[in-house]
């Protein structure tokens, strides 16, 4: 294995050449650590790193870092979602080298949802910096040992400068528009430091092998991390929610109707997730597969299992 | 302009209460052209107070008048009269006009009749837009003319997040274009996309209402 940049084990599975596995894990609208324990459960053994989302839809839930604490004490390893909604520069910094002080080696940098979509919208949103200029302060943290004002990261003048190990990820939405931006954002996010970066979920095949072919044509797989995100569908119906309330997500209608006639369409749907599974393998450039399976974590090992990715690699 | 809209009236006329010598005061600048609280506005307020205490059976001598701008010390001579004659004002300028009227009458009571909402342009009749964030460091120059800062429901500066659909903003798709489609299509028409492959770093937002309240001091223009 090549020098690595930190002691993620995401890192080691993508650098000893494997097709990694991540999965979602949504902390709780409370104090229950017991519903993390049992999701980490699930998930122990069948994916190689766990988003720990921060605040997903602006909703307030445990903090992200608090979280991916306490699965690593489960025996997971968290990556960290980090939004610029909540956090100006000053409070994201002191919650990485926290984050870092407490064993965490994955960030993944995110804009974060518009706070109109959540429970609480009459707040004020921060945006001091973008996803972007996240992944770049973490990676000048990381590698230069400095702050984003050019500090060194050290505790006084003559201590030997103490920073963070991170492994940096983005995501990017291959249907957002406009479309022609897409790779273009995507390099930024390489040109910034990211290391790996996860999609949106996919159910249009057909758009993200073009947006695939827009990557290679630029070269970008082969300088970043690709995963492709995948959400299994649980019935007709959440579907064509998805369809309809979310921005730039398009699910073919023969999915749609597959669900519909299925007997079952909890087997369907899990069915057809492991289709995509299969099918994304084959694309060149990918390097990953992320499900995120919301509030259904349960269900991971069964797709994981089912895709031909049991058992994970040791690294 | 500062674009404005006027407050609900039962807000408005809850707060003159008791008032027995009201005077309603417009604005002539920009809050007359985005038809908030010009002359006209003034006319129509006034109007709806009389109704209300007539309605109420309540005294109150409502007086009307509206001075070119209430941002500027020398406009208010032609008014000064009427203020002083009234118990309170209600003020039918932006933010700015109703604290300076404040300050310049010290003991005068006095109210908003507006909600001062963004520096913005009138697309159609009665259609208004946010343009400027005032953020004291004008970046247009990169972005063909369109600004991230003000036109980005996240001011996001390195590109449009995942909630940009069919030229849309996720955060209102009915009627807010996606900043960076806009910016994405003028800097192709201009034939400079290779522009917005250059990564911004973190804005420096002290140049604006993060540095605290704004001040210019212009010791050329002093006297």
């Amino acid at each position: 294995m090549k020098n690595l940049k930190t002691g993620s084990n995401l890192e080691k599975v993508f650098e000893s050449g494997n097709f990694a596995v991540t999965a979602e894990l949504g902390p709780p609208k409370s104090i229950d650590a017991e519903i993390i324990r049992k999701k980490a459960g699930y998930l122990r053994g069948y994916v190689d790193a766990v988003n720990i989302t921060d605040n997903q839809t602006a909703i307030v839930r445990m903090s992200s870092i608090a979280a991916g604490l306490l699965a690593i004490k489960e025996g997971l390893e968290p990556i960290i979602q980090i939004t610029c909604r909540d956090r100006n520069r000053i409070a994201i910094q002191s919650d990485v080298l926290g984050a870092s002080a407490l064993g965490i080696k994955n960030i993944l940098a995110l804009s974060g949802d518009h706070q109109k979509f959540g429970n609480h919208p009459g707040t004020k949103n921060v945006f001091d910096i973008d996803s972007i200029q996240l992944i770049g302060i973490l990676s000048e943290m990381r590698d230069k040992k400095i702050f984003q004002n050019g500090e060194e990261i050290k505790n006084s003048k003559n201590a030997p400068p103490a920073a963070p190990e991170i492994y940096i990820g983005g995501a990017a939405n291959p249907f957002g528009d406009p479309l022609e931006f897409r790779p273009v954002r995507l390099a930024k996010k390489i040109n910034a430091g990211a290391d790996f970066i996860q999609t949106q979920c996919i159910y249009d095949m057909e758009r993200f092998s073009l947006w695939m072919e827009k990557i290679r044509e630029r070269g970008l797989h082969t300088k970043i991390k690709i995963m492709a995100g995948v959400t299994p569908l649980k019935s007709a119906g959440m579907a064509r929610y998805m369809r309809d309330s979310v921005a730039g997500l398009t699910i073919p209608d023969y999915y749609i109707e597959r669900l519909s006639k299925a007997e079952d369409p909890v087997s369907e749907g899990l069915a057809i997730c492991v289709e995509q599974i299969l099918e994304l393998k084959k694309i060149e450039g990918l390097s990953g597969i992320h499900i995120m399976a919301i509030e259904w974590e349960r269900k991971v090992p069964e797709i994981v299992d089912a895709a031909g990715l049991y058992p994970r690699p040791e690294v | 302009m500062i674009t404005a809209v006027q407050k609900p009236f039962e807000e408005i006329y809850q707060n003159i209460k008791g008032i027995e010598k009201l005077l309603v005061l417009g604005c002539g600048s920009c809050v007359t052209v985005c038809m908030a609280g010009g002359e006209k506005e003034v006319e129509i307020l006034s109007s709806s107070i009389r109704l209300a205490n007539r309605q109420n059976g309540l005294s109150m001598e409502v007086a009307e008048g509206t001075i070119e701008r209430q941002c500027d010390r020398e406009f208010f001579d032609s008014a000064k009269k009427m203020i002083d004659e009234a118990d309170a004002v209600i003020s039918m300028a932006c933010g700015v006009g109703v604290q300076f009227l404040a300050e310049e009458f010290k003991g005068k009571v006095v109210f908003p009749a507006l909600n001062t909402k963004f520096y913005g342009a009138t697309d159609e009749q009665g259609v208004w837009s946010e343009r400027c964030a005032g953020c004291g460091d004008c970046k247009l120059t990169d972005f063909g003319g369109i600004c991230p800062v003000a036109r980005c429901s996240k001011s996001l500066m390195n590109g449009p997040c995942g909630g940009s659909s069919e030229g849309m903003c996720e955060v209102d798709p009915e009627t807010t274009p996606c900043g960076w489609q806009l910016i994405f299509d003028r800097m192709k028409e201009l034939g400079q996309l290779e522009k917005l492959e250059k990564t911004h770093p973190p804005v420096d937002w002290s140049s604006g209402r993060d540095g605290g309240p704004g001040r210019i001091i212009r010791e050329d223009v002093k006297l």
